[in-house]
């Protein structure tokens, strides 16, 4: 084991991770800790574009934004976030192309914009241009440009690093880290006196999922193993335009350039559902228009996809503005988009659930708002909570830039007011202590299996539309995948590189949030954004325009609501 | 389809040397190479190792040499590559287990040549301004994803470790030819050194190998031409 002293440490180098430490660099000592070398982050896989209400093309205005946000999230949003997120958000996207982001121009050389899904103009009349974009690989641009950026400043870039713990003093402070080093398997224990966790989302637990292969909520796990809670982990957006059985994404951007859904009758479903927003309502509901056509017997050949059809689209169109996801439909569906309508499905995309923050990115120790010192969160492991019930389009990248920076911000000066908390004694030992137990194992459950039918069950019962029926079998399926767990097994027993063990750590962190999510979604009788429920259909505010916060006591799980905070827009019913 | 994958497997824990081993599955025509590696994973060989996070050709985690060129394993399909197919890790780094290779020196080399923008302007309150046909000028070069490839296609690098490659040259591309970046003489000098772009030979392997498409081979060219004329 070695030993190392920061002041920070931030785990994650995606879009969140990286905009924390860029605030950072060179006015405190700090390191990224990333299991992937840093451009391999999913951030890169954003496609569509970041919102920021800059009227480059049309008249726009941040309260719009803030409104949309707002009202896409189902009013579960803490509205004070989203007039933070909606703000900011001009400011940082200047930020991003003053870093040298190769955004899309207008004719007269300003960043270009285009519309998104649920956005509007003038508090929901029609759709507005909001979306800056660069192609449809926004998220690799911002990727690059940001790593590009810690190269610059000269971070301390600990790659191929995977967490392992988050450790705690007596008293409750965040005090560091332990990781293994992939390549070489030694430990190591980073000690500071600030943790950031921006390690991403958690769609892997879905059968059907946009998310790479790396999304398994290991920063969100192991603190909420440790007694931090989660919140609103019900909340999982479906996106509607998956590719189908692959889950790969394509962008609402194929939508926002005038692509349709079309169901079996080659009718474009969505006008009956939302005459005014379209095709551009909300993911939500999108993503549940289909599971009606579908169960209605208007799906493609009577299956459980639709069409997404950009043949009218004019090809140079298609070419400079939608390149790389009409190349996926080629490459993996051998179909050719500007000639053949796609085949799509709903593909488990984003979580709005998360370590709760406050707006600097403080992890909250419970409902009531307490803190934990040194602990922070962004992106999408966090929940501030700006996306409530349902997030916007290109809302999440805005997230990461703007939270992202509060955070590094508050950081810097946290650091600098601070003394590095004592360890516990043998920081590394309960780490180790896993992992040996698991590599002594000669034989036993294997991790693939357990977690295939993880997935197979949170697909299946847990997705687009729920029941208490479904759900508790879920629930039930997903004890005995713990239960199983506890005896996995694996067959590389190696230090060098053991990605065995690395599946078998990423698989149990997943079956942990799924029974958070299920509890969640159980607990909620109600339907509010993505969380839709036949045994509950309306929205009940009386009852539930509250977070819930899920927090782990021994072996019990405690259940507790966070009021919503709500400044300027009271809660509607949502129609588009 | 029955398929045979040949993959070379090194564990320096226990091997003394490379050895091929051969593992059958079961797959669809439309199943990516890479969804392949993981049956042998998950249901038959758990030691097997090698990089991937996206599964769709964006994170440039999982270049590796199937059937002797460099490609992505989750951007080829297995329909595309026989029933009998052989897997070994890029050439020209050192492995250090299976399918993983040491890429230090690659991103090392991506360094060297500042991949960032530089100004020295101060910035202005909005955006810069850049033309549509400013901005066109290196897109091509945007989409690199360093998945190594290129650098690892080319036989310049295999023999000369000094080389800086055709990845880090793709990047310093990116930046000279941006309208708004002031540091294209910094870069330029960099690449006029022994171990820059005069090493390249043109023999296109690059070209061939980059699963983003990306006209290597002429970007190169492009920044060989600065150099001589000085247009920068
Ligand atoms: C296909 C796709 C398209 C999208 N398009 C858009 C869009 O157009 N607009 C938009 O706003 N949003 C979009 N999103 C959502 C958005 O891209 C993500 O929510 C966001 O990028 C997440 O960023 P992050 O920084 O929180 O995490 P990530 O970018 O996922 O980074 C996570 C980091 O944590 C590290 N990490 C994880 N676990 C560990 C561990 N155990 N140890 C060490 N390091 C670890 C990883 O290595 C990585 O560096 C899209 C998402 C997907 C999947
Ligand atoms: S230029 Fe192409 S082959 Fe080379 S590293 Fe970039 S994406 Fe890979
Ligand atoms: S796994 Fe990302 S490029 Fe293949």
């Amino acid at each position: 084991m070695s030993y190392h002293r920061y002041d920070a440490v931030i785990v994650g180098a995606g879009g969140a991770g990286l905009m924390t430490a860029i605030q950072m660099a060179g006015k405190a000592n700090i390191a990224v800790v990333s299991k992937l070398y840093p451009p391999r982050s999913h951030t890169g896989a954003a496609q569509g574009g970041v919102a920021a209400a800059l009227g480059n093309t049309e008249e726009d205005h941040w309260e719009w934004h803030m409104f949309d946000t707002v009202k896409g999230g189902d009013y579960l949003v803490d509205q004070d976030a989203a007039a933070i997120l909606a703000r900011d958000a001009i400011d940082a996207v200047y930020e991003l192309e003053h870093m040298g982001l190769p955004f899309n121009r207008t004719p007269d050389g300003l960043i270009d914009q285009r519309r998104f899904g649920g956005h509007s103009r003038n508090f929901g009349e029609g759709p507005v241009r909001r979306a800056c974009y660069a192609a449809d690989r926004t998220g690799h641009m911002i990727i690059q440009t940001l790593y590009q950026q810690g190269i610059k400043h000269n971070v301390t870039f600990r790659d191929e690093e995977f967490l392992l713990d988050v450790l705690f003093s007596e008293n409750g402070e965040c005090c560091g880290v332990v990781t293994r080093e992939l390549t070489t398997g030694e430990y190591h224990v980073l000690h500071a006196k600030a943790v950031m966790i921006a390690t991403g989302g958690f769609g892997r637990m879905f059968k059907i999922t946009s998310n790479a292969m790396a999304g398994t909520g290991d920063g969100v796990a192991i603190p909420y193993r440790r007694g931090v809670p989660v919140m609103d982990m019900e909340f999982y957006q479906f996106h509607p335009t998956g590719l189908y059985k692959l889950g790969i994404l394509l962008s609402e951007a194929a939508r926002g350039e005038g692509g349709i859904l079309r169901n079996n009758e080659g009718e474009a479903f969505a006008a009956r559902y939302a005459p005014t927003m379209k095709d551009l309502a909300p993911r939500d509901m999108v993503s549940r228009f289909i599971y009606e056509e579908v169960k209605a017997g208007r799906g493609i050949d009577g299956k459980d996809y639709v069409h997404l059809d950009l043949t009218h689209l004019p090809p140079e169109v298609i070419d400079a503005k939608l390149p790389d996801i009409t190349d996926f439909a080629r490459t993996y569906l051998n179909v050719e988009p500007k000639t053949q309508p796609v085949p799509i499905q709903p593909t488990a995309h984003y979580a709005m659930g998360g370590l709760p923050t406050d707006l600097d990115g403080r992890v909250l120790a419970d409902a009531s708002g307490n803190v934990i010192p040194g602990l922070y969160a962004a992106g999408e492991s966090a929940c501030v909570s700006v996306h409530g019930a349902n997030r916007l389009g290109t809302n999440s990248l805005v997230d990461l830039i703007v939270f992202g920076r509060r955070a590094g911000r508050h950081m810097l000066k946290f650091v600098d007011d601070t003394s590095h908390p004592t360890m516990p004694a043998n920081p590394d030992r309960p780490a180790r202590e896993e992992i040996d137990e698991i590599v002594a194992r000669p034989s036993g459950e294997n991790a693939a299996e357990i977690r295939e039918r993880l997935q197979d069950v949170m697909m299946d019962k847990v997705s687009v539309v729920r029941n208490a029926g479904g759900m508790n079998e879920a629930l039930a399926e997903v004890e005995s995948l713990r239960n199983a767990y506890k005896n996995v097994a694996i067959q590389d027993k190696g230090n060098i590189f053991n990605t065995d063990l690395t599946e078998a750590l990423e698989c149990g962190y997943m079956l942990d949030l799924a029974e958070a999510l299920i509890i969640g979604a159980l607990a909620r009788e109600e339907s509010r954004g993505a969380h839709y429920r036949t045994d509950f259909e309306k929205r009940d505010d009386s009852n539930w325009l509250a977070h819930t916060v899920v927090k782990m006591k021994g072996d019990k799980l405690e259940l507790t609501k966070k009021p919503v905070t709500v400044t300027t827009f009271e809660p509607k019913e949502r129609v588009y | 389809m029955e398929v045979t994958l040949r993959i070379k497997r090194y564990n320096p824990e226990i091997d003394e040397k490379p050895t091929f081993r051969e593992y059958q599955v079961t797959v669809e025509k439309t199943d990516r190479v890479l969804d392949a590696l993981n049956m042998v994973k998950w249901h038959d060989d758990g030691t097997l190792t090698y990089r991937r996070s996206c599964a769709h050709g964006i994170c440039g985690s999982d270049a590796m040499r199937i059937n002797g060129r460099n490609r992505l394993a989750c951007k080829v399909l297995m329909g595309e590559v026989g029933d009998r197919v052989t897997i070994e890790p890029l050439l020209g780094f050192s492995v250090i287990k299976d399918l993983v290779v040491d890429m230090d020196s690659f991103f090392a080399g991506y360094r060297s040549i500042k991949p960032y923008l530089i100004t020295h302007d101060e910035n202005p309150a909005t955006e810069r301004r850049q033309t549509p046909a400013e901005r066109e000028r290196f897109d091509d070069t945007t989409k690199c994803i360093l998945c190594a490839s290129c650098t690892t296609a080319c036989p310049i690098t295999w023999t000369n470790e000094e080389f800086v490659g055709p990845a880090a040259i793709v990047n310093a591309h990116r930046f000279i030819y941006d309208s708004r970046d002031q540091g294209g003489r910094e870069r330029l000098r960099i690449l006029n050194q022994r171990s820059g772009v005069w090493r390249c030979r043109t023999v296109f392997n690059c070209t061939d190998a980059c699963p983003r498409d990306i006209e290597i081979t002429k970007a190169i060219e492009e920044v060989k031409r600065s150099l001589l004329t000085e247009t920068y």
